[in-house]
């Protein structure tokens, strides 16, 4: 089916797009690329989060809104589930996933890590703007050991 | 036919509100924001109750002599109110049922619309004319 591919190759032009024009090539101009990139996660996360869930039934706790991002939205946007869900029931959750598919095609080990984040963020607001229209405010952060495995770390902001 | 409909935020303020007699749009705002607190009431008791189905419509939130206000609430904890004239007796809960369906999914395409922010009163065109359609004739 084409159209996973779809979404991979408009996601690989947005954030190729982003870094051409870098006017400040140091550390600031590439922060804020990220929150351009982690921002538009973020819309698209907010209007999944009113989509998806719409069949179903209330969510009755937390563990249950994070079980339906691994389940339903990753297999909406993915095609396939998280692979591990971690938690040490105090606010944080590690999502795992072994081939993650906007990283599968670039390398398989450790070549391009440095690369690598660029290509997360986006994913990151995903999942923060699903959990924030969700009622969960959080920290979305991602990390990448090597090349497809990558974990997103989820922090809940108690207010 | 509903005589008011009203989408609240997450936060309970309004991002639309519309009634049909416009004389008297007050009174149906005072009903809207009454009918709130039975909404939360209904929220948080089904949470304390270990009941597994936990519905997004909540059904008949109170009567008035004349008129019956109806809630439903979705994941995002928007709620949506309506107000329905008690004379209208032919309404059935599946009817109520099927409008606040169909009232979900315009919110939903309305939160999906890039020029739309969360948060803000909804302009949405398409979204008013849904809500025409549901809304009573009066004439």
């Amino acid at each position: 089916m084409a159209d996973p591919a779809l979404f991979e190759f408009l996601h690989t032009e947005m954030v190729a797009e982003l870094w051409a024009h870098h006017s400040d090539p140091g550390p600031g101009g590439q922060k804020m690329s990220l929150c351009v990139l982690e921002g538009m996660g973020f819309r698209v996360g907010q209007a999944l989060g009113e989509r998806l869930p719409q069949e179903t039934l209330a969510f009755r706790e937390e563990l249950d809104i994070l079980k339906f991002l691994c389940k339903d939205l990753w297999v909406a946007v993915f095609q396939k589930q998280m692979d591990s869900l971690r938690t040490n029931h105090q606010g944080t959750y590690v999502l795992q996933d072994n081939s993650f598919p906007l990283l599968i095609r670039m390398a398989s080990g450790l070549q391009y890590l440095e690369e690598a984040p660029k290509f997360l963020a986006f994913t990151c607001g995903l999942l923060r703007g699903a959990l924030c229209i969700l009622g969960i405010k959080s920290l979305v952060t991602a990390s990448v050991a090597s090349l497809p495995t990558c974990k997103f770390q989820v922090v809940i902001q108690k207010t | 036919m509903a005589v008011c409909v009203a989408v609240i935020a997450k936060e309970n303020y309004p991002l639309y509100i519309r009634s049909i007699p416009t004389e008297n749009e007050l009174k149906f705002h005072y009903m809207v924001h009454t009918s709130l607190d039975v909404v939360d009431e209904k929220i948080s008791a089904m949470g304390k109750a270990l009941v597994d189905q936990r519905e997004l419509y909540l059904g008949l939130l109170y009567p008035t002599e004349d008129y019956k206000v109806y809630g439903y609430v979705t994941n995002s904890k928007v709620k949506f109110v309506m107000v329905v004239d008690s004379s209208n007796t032919a309404l059935r809960d599946n009817e109520i049922r099927s409008m606040f369906r169909k009232l979900h999914n315009s919110y939903t395409d309305v939160m999906c619309n890039p020029f739309y922010n969360p948060g803000d009163h909804i302009q949405s065109r398409a979204f008013d004319s849904m809500v025409t359609s549901m809304m009573i004739q009066v004439c």
